[in-house]
């Protein structure tokens, strides 16, 4: 069991305030957002470098022989006037000018993939990303092992990350339930929050670190079957960027749910790990 | 336990912090490229970390991978440096490098200076292997030459020697004391691991002058800045701190990790 039950505040039993997350949950919890938050800025600058994904071990290039070649995903500027910036994704292109490829201040607007304001440090400095990437990257790492360590032995992962066979039969109306905006403020995660959990923990997060890992020639002499595994280094960075997106689209979803459910509760369940709960709405519905 | 109180200021505090760091933008930490900063300092401490990792987990003869010819996307991508114009490298290339000589010199007890015929004559490998730039890209192309390990035997380091030190033809930019010329530095276990050669050959042709002729070093464990072209002389010394930047290399001068394997 991860919860202990506080004292009832209230004539009703139903809104008890209970201990819902243990100390090592909520330590884990903003090392990864102080970790996700520099990862995710450095990273862009790196990607800056040069802005387009591919398949396979090698890139594709644009020359003469081979003229322009599909990408992935490729950000970059075309010359004007007026100069655009053009995103390119499966060979179909987009202006995304300001943004993507070209962004900046009237009249110092720049060629650079991700705007100034998306990287550290805002200016292209590749080096300097490196630094922050690599440094955050082994906090991280060492992050996620004190979390799975700490989550085999106190029961959080069993008891509220990986999802049950039931959690999978009700999540239909869990789905309806968070789609009419009745969100369940139970002791236990709901269905749909183990689900995101489970596959931002246990498989984003491991994802992130073995396709990282994947792209340093380094490592691929003491693991050469990884970089195999994965569909060689091009698909390993392609994957590690799919996984940054995916990233910032559950920091997304996560924000507005928990501005949905209650943001002072919620934040004080993650900062002092108590947390008042409420009846399931999905079971008082006559 | 009493029952918890809100702990209203804190929170506010927290959701203060939390809403200024994006707010605050990425200018805010723009100090971090500052390379006499001591947070970066900090920071770099990671790169020692993941070299002594690596280091341990590979040992001295783990192997890059290597390909074959069919996984040649296209031609060895050139990179930096891809058509110097200093006047001593325009007069070798003029001559179709046969007035080229490689001096390997410094803590070695029988300093040798080698002509590419010299090179040509002592064993030859090939190797199909994937070239990594710190930019993100990566190419596949076949390098041949010569097992560095075999030059070092002919030469025979000292006791000192520690790093070699490569000196490169190529400018890279006009500093306040001249030109500042390309150069980096590899240890012993790199220096002496199977791999490592000094290409004069490229997916079956002479290594084309993009790509570094008449001779270039391969790293097959660290990314392509390591591996410089335009190799002029090798100098077998105890300590790079007193060379240029003190960094290790020109790209190590202005910011990059001396042990780039990743």
């Amino acid at each position: 069991m991860t919860q202990r039950t506080g004292s009832v505040e209230t004539a009703s039993g139903d809104r008890a305030v209970v201990y819902r997350h243990r100390l090592p949950v909520r330590v884990t919890h903003w090392i990864w957002v102080l970790c996700l938050f520099f990862l995710l800025a450095s990273g862009l600058q790196i990607f800056n470098a040069h802005p387009a994904l591919d398949l396979g071990n090698a890139s594709q290039f644009k020359t003469a022989a081979h003229g322009p070649v599909p990408h992935l995903l490729a950000i970059g500027a075309e010359a004007g006037p007026p100069a655009r910036g053009v995103t390119e994704i499966f060979g179909r292109r987009f202006d995304t000018t300001g943004v993507l490829g070209l962004s900046g201040p009237p009249g110092a607007q720049e060629a650079r993939a991700f705007p100034a304001w998306a990287t550290i440090p805002s200016f292209q400095d590749l080096a300097t990303g490196r630094v922050v990437h690599f440094f955050f990257a082994w906090i991280f790492v060492v992050n996620f092992l004190l979390w799975v360590t700490f989550g085999l032995f106190d029961g959080h992962l069993r008891g509220d990350i990986l999802p049950r066979l039931r959690d999978l039969s009700s999540l239909p109306r869990d789905i309806r339930a968070h789609l009419s905006g009745k969100l369940s403020h139970g002791r236990r995660y709901s269905p749909l929050q183990r689900l995101s959990y489970a596959v931002v923990l246990l498989v984003i997060f491991p994802g992130m670190i073995v396709t990282g890992l994947a792209m340093s020639p380094g490592f691929d002499a003491i693991t050469p079957w990884l970089v195999t595994l994965l569909g060689g280094r091009q698909t390993a960075r392609s994957l590690h960027f799919l996984g940054m997106a995916s990233l910032v689209l559950f920091f997304v979803v996560h924000i507005v749910m928990v501005l949905l459910a209650g943001p002072l509760n919620e934040m004080r369940s993650i900062l002092t790990g108590w947390y008042r709960t409420a009846p399931d709405p999905g079971e008082v519905e006559p | 336990m009493s029952p918890p109180i809100p702990r209203r200021r804190l929170l506010r505090l927290g959701l203060a912090g939390l809403g200024a760091l994006p707010l605050a933008g990425c200018k805010t930490f723009d100090f971090l490229a500052d390379p006499n900063d001591p947070t970066r300092d900090v920071l770099v401490s990671a790169n020692r970390l993941t070299k002594e990792v690596q280091r341990s987990l590979q040992g001295r003869r783990a192997l890059a991978t290597e390909y074959t010819m069919a996984d040649l996307r296209q031609g060895q991508k050139p990179n930096g440096t891809t058509d110097p114009q200093d006047p001593a490298y325009l007069a070798l290339k003029a001559q179709g490098f046969r007035d080229y000589r490689l001096s390997v010199t410094g803590a070695v007890a029988r300093p040798v200076t080698f002509s590419l015929a010299d090179l040509h004559a002592l064993p030859q490998q090939s190797q199909i292997t994937r070239h990594d730039c710190v930019e993100g890209w990566s190419a596949i192309a076949k390098w041949s030459g010569v097992r560095l390990a075999h030059v070092l035997t002919r030469v025979q380091p000292t006791a000192q020697a520690r790093f070699l030190m490569f000196e490169c033809f190529d400018t890279m930019e006009q500093g306040l004391s001249g030109a500042v010329k390309y150069y980096e530095t590899i240890d012993m276990v790199d220096a002496l691991h199977p791999q490592t050669i000094l290409a004069v050959g490229m997916n079956d042709q002479p290594l084309p002058v993009a790509n570094g002729a008449p001779v270039r070093l391969r790293v097959e464990r660290q990314l392509g800045y390591k591996m410089a072209k335009y190799v002029r002389a090798i100098h077998v010394i105890p300590d790079f701190r007193q060379i240029e930047g003190g960094r290790g290399g020109y790209w190590e001068d202005r910011g990059y990790a001396w042990y780039a394997g990743i």
